[in-house]
């Protein structure tokens, strides 16, 4: 009685079709709509109501589809993100979100625009107070919501729709991915799997460290029919992975030993249903835990266990940069200040889980799976598999977020031995907390500085020396050790340096490459010294930095000079005026004394961009087909940064061509030169300029072929290109020509590595090419009773050289900017505590600030048009910006992030007691 | 794969719940985030089609808030000013894609020490309604939720409606307050709920005040209630909680809070939330 039986069907409406579901009744009705009705428009982020992302309408109403039995939608109707446009035509919403770069990864548009949807079938003209709230439930990792909140006041509001910018280089052109993004057609990691698919599960661990030993397998699969295997560490045939050559310490399933809670201890693979029909507890494992060190002082500690067992002392790695005497200097100086400054875990919490299938290619294997970095991942899965590299195929999928968390691999070794064995198709998606739990982190630091200046605020000498906690294996733990010695001076001209950087293992999870590599943790000691500094010389905060703003012409503490676009001092000229416009409204706020405190802020940073000192080269090509078309073959994967546009815009301004004469061709190892890795800010500089010299050398071909001159007109027509020269038209003569196995008949090549030098012994050298500068500077609102902050207002200046794109600028810093507040107010990651989006805090669309972005461009030779790099750089200020804007508020120096409303309340507390 | 029921009918369900364990299931919204990553293999009771459990009505001496209603459905009911605490709760249960689908009686069945619904409805003095096919009981919310995640349902009970007496509301505001580390989609550190009935001079009679995520489960404060009888919602009203009022409260150190911080939030909180109920009283006066 009363029972529904999946063999009924489940009968309701999607998108106005009537549609039957034979699933079970308990079914997620996300999973419904994804797998059962291949509308994987809806997303999937954490199957717990934490991130919103796949949101549909019931009935019209907002619902998580993740949380809602298949049963309950039985004679309702359902709208998803595909039944928003009219056939192929987007509706204004998504119109809007296309043309403010609303989306950038896209893995949370859906979700934004099914909420948004709802507010606006209700509340036609809302105001944005009523946008945030509506859309509250959504959470956004890339954007900063700013430029959401305006495409939805914008399709809410009777104005023209503005037109979506055309033109290459400076234009403010909507995303060329765009479209796919706001239709929910974008195809993600867990969005492509083959319907003949085998799955695979990995099952971790749930100690820090123990040793384990496997009971009997054969019996466990024996009771569950539709598994076909337990893989174990000696079904991989080599079993080690790891960022660098040398360096492979990671197994992809453990072996007798586990070193962090969430490692990979056995891969379980069959058909979906009985792949996630057990509980990990069903497996005959055995652990017998031990110490597990879970600080950078336990493993510090003489005698401490070894978590490698060739790594004494359990040491990664240390850098140094030494440059001047900076005893002496320190005797000397008229100011010294110096503190202790520590920082947490932080999750990258991409709203996209690790995801892709593989399968096997002949000899090799494909993988398509979400990553930064397919040449890598090619390298990766090639040595796990002891294959040649060529044997093996990467096909990105789009990328729902990264920010340096999908550099390392996740479910590609897995799912390509898996796939080499049973000769199917394999897929994998990780769950949540499974993500947030086996994924790197940002490395947990200790800081100690000491800066000096004279009796005029001029830097004398810079110390700091940061330990970093890199967890378990070493990842990217080598390059924050190296990055973070060149950096840590600051932004300054100072003569006198001693910059350390060095990592340990612990059994946390395995730190990696998270925006910034170390430098935005250095960032917060430097800057709050600065603080120091200034307030020692009796210097305004912003003129100190002016005053010391390194620029063109002097000497980094590597002993590199600047040779061009070092715009620091011009981003804090840019913020002069909204200084003092802040600290103006800051005092009158305090003096009408409500009790709670309003303080402002400055943070500065440099980047250097690309790899620290090492070759990081990239190829990309630009064809003309046999059809006439221009094709753009980017390595680079774009992943949600935009970098799929700029190169189309870049080489569509060195062809001399519009941006839509152009097909894509992206990521694809078989289809691709190497572009590198989306990381280290480096795809607009690196790839832009390759793609710049590509489509010059492509331009070059034609006009040669046309006979045409230098200044020739390249006009792009249904039957292939016009060449314009003089006053006489060349047609190409393609229908003629060989074509290669892409079709190409011309094909342009370029290819540009950054001119860097090793740092010697010392660390001098030349690290970078160039480096990005920025300022920014936040008015907060403390309430000092409960010790909650909030960000009013920002304003960010950047040097990005030249903005290619000015709206995907913002939005790299908008987003930094966000990922930046969490660092100083919100996010800890705590292993077996906070592995999901409700415990571990990410700011949601109401504890974001408003946000001014001023570019500052100071041409950078070097980089195509002038650009550099904008990535990390939106990060790296804002957390120092809001602590000495805090501190401004209350008097607290904060020295540990998160600065969770608790410890600023003791602070505060410990204050007032020492003030009495 | 467990069984699947979803009745219609009241007696229905309460057989199912009779004959063998099931899991209820309402908006979904604790249920799925317990599933994480975990097989749904148990049986399964959904009661969102019971006829009659989604109505929000009263009668002469008591509004009853039926089992189905949602935090949405709340908030676009018609309630008195001693609701509005409850209201202002509804608006921080998640975001609007879980008020629409979770619903009030499975908060309090959740029975996490932060429910969100669990502070206003003690100070709304709330009773629930527990049905099971030999009968029904009615228990005040006050004893139902004994402990962290612990109620005094019984594996054969369905509980039904929360009823909220209309004694003493005639001319109540009610009000609640929730501190939180970030703006949206928050599990709450501290909160405060009250509901502050008054007497024909406008005087507070029988004031109510609990607060939550501070004890295994939100508790009132009748220290704090006593000494505020018989005053005026007027400034200065926070001014009378003290700490000693807050002394039964028992906060624990977790990753969202000490518990040190936690009695002092909880402090300035509950003063807060006085102080503001005040002020709105000021100013319908005016």
């Amino acid at each position: 009685m009363n029972e529904i039986r999946t063999i009924d069907g489940i009968r309701f409406t999607v998108n106005g079709r009537a549609v039957v579901a034979s699933v079970p009744p308990g079914k997620r009705l996300a999973d419904v709509l994804r797998d059962d009705l291949g509308l994987t428009g809806t997303k999937v982020g954490c199957n717990a109501g934490d991130c919103g992302a796949c949101t549909v309408l019931l009935d019209g109403e907002a619902v998580c589809a993740c949380m809602v039995p298949a049963a309950q939608a039985a004679g309702r109707g359902v709208v998803t993100v595909e039944g928003l446009a009219a056939g192929d035509e987007p509706n204004r919403l998504q119109r809007a979100f296309a043309r403010h770069g609303a989306a950038q990864c896209g893995i949370c548009t859906p979700g934004m625009l099914m909420a948004a949807t709802a507010l606006l079938a209700h509340d036609p003209a809302p105001d944005r107070q009523a946008v945030e709230d509506a859309l509250g439930g959504v959470l956004c990792r890339c954007t900063g919501y700013q430029k959401i909140v305006e495409a939805v006041l914008d399709a809410a509001g009777g104005a023209a729709e503005g037109s979506v910018a055309d033109g290459a280089v400076g234009a403010r052109l909507a995303r060329v991915d765009g479209l796919a993004k706001v239709t929910g057609r974008d195809v993600f990691g867990a969005d492509g799997v083959p319907a003949d698919a085998l799955w695979l599960r990995a099952v971790r661990s749930p100690h820090a460290s123990a040793r384990f030993t496997l009971g009997n397998l054969e019996g466990f699969l024996r009771n569950r029919p539709g598994l076909e295997a337990v893989l174990t560490a000696a079904d991989v045939p080599f079993n080690g992975f790891g960022i660098y050559p040398d360096l492979k310490d990671q197994p992809v399933l453990a072996d007798r030993l586990v070193r962090y809670r969430g490692e990979a201890v056995v891969a379980v693979v069959g058909k979906r249903a009985a792949v996630e029909g057990f509980r990990d507890d069903d497996l005959p494992i055995s652990y017998t835990p031990l110490t597990a060190l879970t600080s950078l002082a336990e493993a510090m500690v003489p005698g401490a266990p070894l978590v490698q067992a060739d790594r004494p002392g359990n040491k990664l790695i240390d850098g140094v940069v030494r440059k001047g005497d900076v005893a002496a200097a320190v005797a000397g100086a008229a100011h010294v200040a110096s503190g202790d400054f520590t920082t947490s875990f932080v999750e990258h919490a991409y709203v996209e889980p690790e995801a892709g299938w593989a399968v096997r290619d002949g000899e090799g294997v494909a993988v398509h799976a979400t990553t930064q970095a397919p040449y890598m991942d090619r390298t990766e899965v090639a040595s796990v598999l002891r294959l040649a590299p060529e044997q093996v195929r990467i096909v990105p999928t789009a990328c729902g977020g990264g920010f340096g968390g999908k550099l390392d691999v996740s479910v590609q070794p897995l799912i390509a031995v898996a796939a080499m064995r049973f000769d199917r198709p394999v897929a994998c998606v990780y769950s949540r907390p499974e993500s947030m739990a086996s994924s790197t982190k940002r490395h947990p630091a200790e800081v100690r500085a000491r800066f000096a200046c004279d009796s005029d605020g001029r830097l004398v000498s810079a110390e700091l020396a940061a330990n970093f906690n890199t967890g378990a294996y070493a990842s990217w733990g080598p390059t924050v050790a190296g990055r973070v010695p060149v950096h840590g001076s600051g932004p300054y001209r100072v003569a006198n340096a001693e910059i350390a950087g060095a990592a340990f293992f612990t059994n946390g999870p395995p730190a990696g490459a998270f925006r910034g590599f170390g430098v935005p943790q250095a960032a917060i000691a430097h800057e709050t010294l600065m603080d120091d500094l200034a307030a020692a010389a009796g210097i305004d905060r912003l003129e100190f930095r002016h005053r010391n703003a390194i620029a063109v012409g002097d000497e980094t503490a590597t002993g590199q000079r600047l040779e061009a676009s070092a715009g620091l001092a011009a981003c804090i000229d840019a913020l002069r005026g909204r200084w003092a416009e802040y600290g103006a409204s800051a005092e009158r706020h305090n003096r009408a004394g409500s009790g709670r405190r309003r303080g402002i802020g400055i943070g500065c940073m440099w980047y250097g961009i690309g790899n620290t000192a090492m070759t990081n080269p990239s190829t990309i090509r630009v064809g003309l087909g046999a059809n006439g078309r221009f094709t753009l073959f980017n390595g680079a994967v774009d992943i949600g940064q935009g970098s799929s546009t700029v190169l189309a815009q870049i080489a569509a301004e060195a062809l001399g061509v519009p941006v839509d004469s152009f097909d894509l061709v992206v990521g694809d190892t078989a289809r691709t030169a190497d572009a590198g890795k989306t990381s280290a800010s480096r795809q607009t500089f690196v790839s832009g300029k390759a793609a710049e010299l590509a489509a010059l050398d492509l331009r070059a071909k034609i006009l040669r072929l046309a006979n045409a001159g230098d200044g020739a007109a390249i006009v792009p027509g249904p039957d292939g290109p016009a060449i314009r020269d003089q006053g006489i038209e060349h047609k190409l003569p393609l229908a003629g020509m060989d074509a290669d196995g892409e079709g190409m008949v011309l094909l342009g090549e370029g290819t540009f590595d950054p001119p860097t030098q090793p740092l010697d012994a010392n660390g001098q050298g030349v690290p970078y090419a160039t480096y990005g500068f920025a300022a920014q500077i936040a008015e907060v609102e403390v309430d000092p009773a409960f010790g909650t902050v909030r960000v009013l207002r920002m304003a960010a200046a950047h040097d990005v050289g030249r903005a290619i794109n000015p709206m995907l600028v913002e939005g790299q810093i908008h987003g930094g900017i966000a990922q930046g507040l969490g660092l100083a107010l919100m996010e800890e990651y705590l292993p077996g505590r906070t592995e999901n989006l409700h415990d571990y805090l990410i700011p949601t669309f109401g504890d974001m600030p408003e946000i001014e972005v001023m570019l500052i461009e100071d041409p950078e030779p070097l980089g195509p048009y002038g650009a550099k790099g904008v990535g990390e750089p939106g990060l790296v200020p804002t957390a120092p910006a809001i602590l000495g804007a805090i501190r401004d508020a209350v008097g607290v120096r904060v020295t540990h992030v998160p600065c969770l409303p608790h410890r600023l309340r003791a602070a505060i507390l410990a204050k007032e007691s020492s003030d009495v | 794969m467990g069984a699947y029921y979803r009745p219609t009918g009241l007696s229905e369900a309460l057989d199912i719940l009779k004959g063998e364990a099931v899991a209820i299931l309402a908006g979904g919204t604790d249920f799925f985030p317990a599933r994480v990553a975990c097989p749904v293999d148990e049986n399964i009771l959904d009661i969102s089609a019971l006829a009659g459990l989604d109505a929000l009505d009263e009668d002469g001496a008591q509004w009853r808030i039926g089992a189905g209603v949602t935090w949405s459905r709340l908030l676009g009911s018609a309630l008195p000013p001693a609701f509005d605490g409850l209201k202002r709760a509804a608006r921080e249960v998640g975001g609007i894609q879980i008020q629409n689908v979770a619903t009030i009686a499975g908060n309090l069945c959740n029975a996490s020490p932060a429910a969100d619904g669990v502070p206003p409805l003690l100070a709304l003095d709330a009773r629930v309604v527990l049905a099971s096919a030999t009968g029904e009981r009615e228990v005040a919310l006050a004893d139902f939720i004994t402990g962290n995640r612990a109620t005094l349902r019984r594996a054969d009970e369905l509980l039904t409606a929360i009823l909220v007496p209309k004694q003493g509301l005639e001319r109540a505001s009610g009000d609640f307050l929730k501190l939180g580390a970030r703006k949206y989609l928050v599990i709450s550190i501290v909160m405060a709920a009250a509901v502050l009935p008054l007497d024909p001079t406008g005087r507070i009679a029988g004031a109510r005040v609990a607060v939550g995520a501070c004890s295994a489960v939100a508790r009132r404060l009748p220290a704090l209630e006593a000494a505020l009888e018989g005053q005026k919602p007027a400034g200065g009203l926070g001014g009378l909680v003290s700490g000693e009022q807050l002394a039964a409260l028992t906060p624990i150190d977790d990753i969202r809070a000490s518990a040190g911080y936690r009695q002092d939030a909880a402090l300035t909180l509950v003063a807060r939330l006085l102080d503001r109920m005040a002020d709105r009283a000021g100013d319908q006066a005016a």
